[in-house]
C-alpha cells in the first residue's frame, strides 16, 4: 500500500473536485443516516438501550482483566484456543504459524476491522499466502486494490458503474454491466468456489461473552458462517474490547447495532460460535495493539466502548463529504479520528482537527462515546506534544495576546475593518483561504464598543 | 437583576447591529444590562484549536469584567456554551461558578426572563439555521438523532414575531461548516457544507437565513455573496427585536 503523506485537509480537497461526486457521497450516507433515524424513533427505549449499552460497556472496560480471564477459561473449555497478541505484528504472526501448521496457502476470511488495523492482508501476502475477502463490499475494494473506505460499508464510495467495470475485468460479466442483481449473482458464484475450497477461514469478532465463552459474529451476507462451516480451521481475531460480561446482555447489542449502522433491525445473521465441530480447530487472537494504553488515558478510555456500527460516519457531515480514505486509516471518521491518534499521534495529528466539533457523531453513538468531546481533548493533547504546525503555533499565540488585552484588541479591530474598507486587496487574495470561495464581511464604520460609548457612555 | 452583556469579538468588529439589536432588546424587555466596556473574546478560537493555555488571558479578562453580575447573557450560542465547558479549566474554580450565570441569548427570554410575548414583526420567509453548539451543547433544541420529545427556544420566539413566515428545511439541524478555524484549515470540505445548507435553505424559499449564531451566519454570507444571492443572513436577536416600537439608534 502506498505510503500517505497527504493529510485530511488535502485529501479532502481532493476529493472535493468532483462536486458531483460529493454531492451523491453525502446522498448516499445521509440516506442511511435517514433509514437509521426512521428505525430509532421507532423505539421508546431507544435512549434506555443506548444507556444501558453504555453502561455495561463501561463495567466491561473497568473490569477488563476478569472477564478476559473469565472469557479465556471458558472459552478453552469449549474447546477452543485462545492466543494473546500483544500488537499487530503478533496478531499476523499467531495467524501465519497457524495458517503454516496447516499447510494452508489460501485463507477466505470475513469482515473484520481489526485485520484491516494490523494489515493482515498485506503480512500473509508478502509471504505468500493467499487472503480472498468475502464480505461483498470488502472484495469490491480488494479487487479495486484499495483499502475499506467505511467499517461497515467498505466500498460506499464506489458507484455501481465502477463495479461493473472491476467485476468484468477480474469476474468476467460482460462489458457496461452495473445491474445490482448481476453483480451481486457474479460475485456469489465466485465466492462459493472460494468458500468450498479454503481449508481455513478467519472471522471477526462482534460480542465475546466472558460468562459462556462464546463469540458472536454479525453479517448481512452469511459469508462468516460459509467461511466457517466449511474450513477446516476457523480463526477468529477480537479486540479484548469486544466483550460483554453476560449472554443475557448481547440482546441489548444486537438491537443497537444494526438499527445504528444501516437502519435494520437486527443483522441477517447473529451468529453464534462456542465450540468446534468435529474435526474443526477454532482459535480466538485476543488482541491488545494499543488498546490499554487507550485505557490507561482517561479522557479518551471510553472510545473503546466502540461497537463498530459507522452511524459517527454517516451522520458526520465532514465524513460525507471528504470520503473515508480521507481520513488515511482502518478506522475512518469521527471513531476514527479519536483511536487513531492513540496508535501513532504524529502519523494522525491532522484527525482530530477534521471536525467541527457539531456533536451529530456523539449523539448517534449507541454507545454514547462523547466523540466531539474527545476530538476537543486530543487536539490539547496533540498540540502539548508540539505536533501542531508552527505558522499555526505562531498564529495562535498572537491571537491569544491580542485578544487578552482590551486596547491591543481594540486597535486591530480598528485596523482590521479599515484594512477591509481603504486596502482589501490586502485580504480578499489567493493567501487568505476564506476568501477563496466566500466574501470577506462588509467593514462597518464603527464596532459595537465604540457605539456603546457613544450612545451608553454614562453606563 | 444585572445583566452583564457578553459580545462575542467578531460581532463587536464586524457585526455591530447585532450587538446593539441584542441590547434594545433586553432594554425593552425592562432588563438593566450593561456592557462591560474592556470585554474581547471568550477564548474559544485558540482552544478549539488545540491551544486552550493561550485562552487563559481571555478568561482572566472575562471573569474580571463579569464577576459582579447575577446573569451574563451573550447572543452567541457557541461562546456560551465554551464559556459553560471551559472556563472553570483555566484555574479559576470556584462554588459559585462564573460560567453557570452565562446565557445565550435566546434562552435567557425563554428560561429565565420567561418572555410570552414580543412586539416585534418582520413580514418575511425565513429558515432557521440551527447553530450546533447551541443545540447540542446547550440544548436550544431538540436534536434530530435522539429519540426525545420536540421543543425549540428559539423557534417559539420567532413564533411570537408578526408577519414571520418560517420555512422548513429537508435537514433540519445539519452543521453548515464553520467550525472556528476549521473554516480555513479545512476550507474545501467547510465550503461545501456552507454551500450545501444554503442550497437547502434556497429550496424552500428563504428570503433570509437566521439563528442564534452569527458566526455560522457570517460563513454563510460570506459564500451567500460570492454566489451573488439575494438572500440575506440575519441575527435572531435583529428579527426579535425588529419593527414594532423599537429604534434603531
Amino acid at each position: 500500500m502506498e505510503v500517505i503523506t497527504k493529510d485530511h485537509a488535502e485529501l479532502a480537497e481532493n476529493f472535493n473536485r468532483d462536486e458531483e461526486r460529493v454531492n451523491w457521497h453525502d446522498e448516499t450516507l445521509w440516506w442511511v443516516r435517514q433509514k437509521r433515524d426512521k428505525m430509532v424513533h421507532q423505539l421508546p427505549e431507544w435512549e434506555q438501550l443506548r444507556e444501558a449499552a453504555s453502561a455495561i460497556k463501561n463495567n466491561v472496560l473497568g473490569n477488563l482483566h476478569n472477564y478476559l480471564q473469565q472469557f479465556e477459561a471458558n472459552a478453552q473449555a469449549n474447546g477452543i484456543t485462545v492466543h494473546w497478541a500483544a500488537d499487530a505484528a503478533e496478531h499476523n504472526q499467531i495467524i501465519h504459524r497457524l495458517l503454516n501448521e496447516h499447510q494452508v496457502t489460501r485463507m477466505v476470511k470475513s469482515k473484520s476491522m481489526l485485520t484491516e488495523e494490523c494489515g493482515l492482508n498485506e503480512y500473509l501476502h508478502e509471504h505468500g499466502i493467499e487472503v480472498i475477502d468475502s464480505d461483498l463490499g470488502e472484495r469490491i475494494v480488494q479487487l479495486a486494490k484499495e483499502p475499506p473506505s467505511h467499517i461497515v460499508l467498505p466500498c460506499i464510495h464506489k458507484k455501481k458503474e465502477e463495479i461493473g467495470e472491476l467485476f468484468h475485468q477480474y469476474l468476467g460479466t460482460p462489458l457496461d454491466v452495473s445491474d445490482p442483481q448481476v453483480l451481486t449473482e457474479a460475485a456469489r458464484g465466485h465466492l462459493r468456489e472460494i468458500f468450498i475450497t479454503r481449508k481455513a477461514a478467519l472471522t471477526g469478532v462482534n460480542f465475546a461473552i466472558a460468562e459462556t465463552g462464546e463469540f458472536v459474529v454479525c453479517t448481512n451476507e452469511g459469508n462468516a458462517d460459509m467461511g466457517a462451516h466449511l474450513a477446516d480451521i476457523h480463526i477468529a481475531s477480537m479486540g479484548i474490547e469486544k466483550l460483554i460480561p453476560e449472554k443475557k446482555h448481547l440482546g441489548i447489542f444486537l438491537r443497537l447495532l444494526t438499527r445504528s449502522a444501516t437502519g435494520q433491525p437486527i443483522t441477517t445473521y447473529s451468529s453464534h460460535f462456542k465450540t468446534p465441530r468435529m474435526g474443526q480447530q477454532m482459535h480466538i487472537v485476543l488482541v491488545d495493539n494499543g488498546r490499554t494504553v487507550q485505557l490507561g488515558r482517561e479522557d479518551f478510555r471510553n472510545s473503546l466502548k466502540c461497537i463498530r456500527c459507522g452511524a459517527c460516519m454517516n451522520t458526520c457531515p465532514v465524513y460525507r463529504r471528504s470520503g473515508g480514505h480521507s481520513y488515511h486509516n482502518a478506522v475512518a471518521g469521527p471513531i476514527g479520528s479519536i483511536l487513531a491518534p492513540n496508535l501513532d499521534m504524529e502519523k494522525y495529528k491532522d484527525l482530530p482537527f477534521a471536525s467541527t466539533l457539531c456533536g451529530s457523531c456523539t449523539n448517534v453513538c449507541p454507545v454514547k462515546i462523547d466523540i466531539h468531546d474527545q476530538l476537543y481533548k486530543w487536539r490539547q493533547v496533540l498540540v502539548k506534544k508540539g505536533l501542531a504546525p508552527t505558522g499555526k503555533t505562531i498564529g495562535m499565540k498572537v491571537m491569544g495576546a491580542t485578544l487578552s488585552s482590551p486596547t491591543i484588541y481594540r486597535l486591530a479591530g480598528k485596523m482590521g475593518r479599515w484594512t477591509l474598507k481603504y486596502a482589501p486587496f490586502a485580504v480578499n487574495n489567493s493567501f487568505n483561504p476564506w476568501y477563496k470561495h466566500r466574501d470577506m464581511p462588509e467593514p462597518p464604520e464603527q464596532s459595537f464598543g465604540e457605539w456603546y460609548k457613544q450612545n451608553r457612555g454614562s453606563k | 437583576m444585572k445583566v452583564g452583556l457578553f459580545i462575542p469579538c467578531y460581532v463587536d468588529q464586524f457585526y455591530p447591529g447585532v450587538a446593539i439589536a441584542t441590547l434594545q432588546l433586553l432594554e425593552k424587555l425592562g432588563v438593566d444590562v450593561v456592557y462591560p466596556q474592556n470585554q474581547t473574546c471568550c477564548g474559544q478560537p485558540m482552544a478549539n484549536s488545540g491551544f486552550q493555555d493561550l485562552s487563559k488571558g481571555c478568561s482572566d479578562l472575562f471573569i474580571k469584567n463579569f464577576n459582579e453580575f447575577d446573569y451574563i447573557v451573550s447572543p452567541s450560542g457557541s461562546c456560551v456554551l465554551y464559556l459553560r465547558e471551559h472556563l472553570s479549566e483555566t484555574g479559576h474554580h470556584n462554588p459559585d461558578y462564573l460560567g453557570n450565570k452565562v446565557y445565550e441569548l435566546t434562552s435567557f427570554l425563554t428560561d429565565v426572563l420567561k418572555v410570552e410575548t414580543l412586539t416585534a414583526s418582520f413580514p418575511h420567509k425565513v429558515g432557521m439555521h440551527i447553530s450546533c453548539h447551541g443545540q447540542r451543547g446547550l440544548h436550544l433544541s431538540s436534536m434530530s438523532e435522539l429519540v426525545a420529545p420536540g421543543f425549540s427556544k428559539p423557534g417559539s420566539l420567532l413564533n411570537m414575531v408578526k408577519d414571520i413566515e418560517m420555512i422548513e428545511l429537508s435537514r433540519i439541524d445539519e452543521c453548515c461548516g464553520f467550525g472556528g478555524t476549521f473554516c480555513v484549515t479545512e476550507e474545501a470540505v467547510s465550503v461545501k457544507m456552507g454551500k450545501d445548507r444554503i442550497a437547502d435553505h434556497l429550496l424552500h424559499g428563504a428570503e433570509y437565513i437566521t439563528g442564534a449564531d452569527m458566526s455560522c451566519l457570517m460563513h454563510l454570507e460570506g459564500i451567500l455573496k460570492r454566489q451573488g444571492s439575494n438572500v440575506k443572513v440575519i441575527h435572531i436577536a435583529e428579527i426579535l427585536n425588529a419593527g414594532g416600537n423599537g429604534s434603531n439608534n
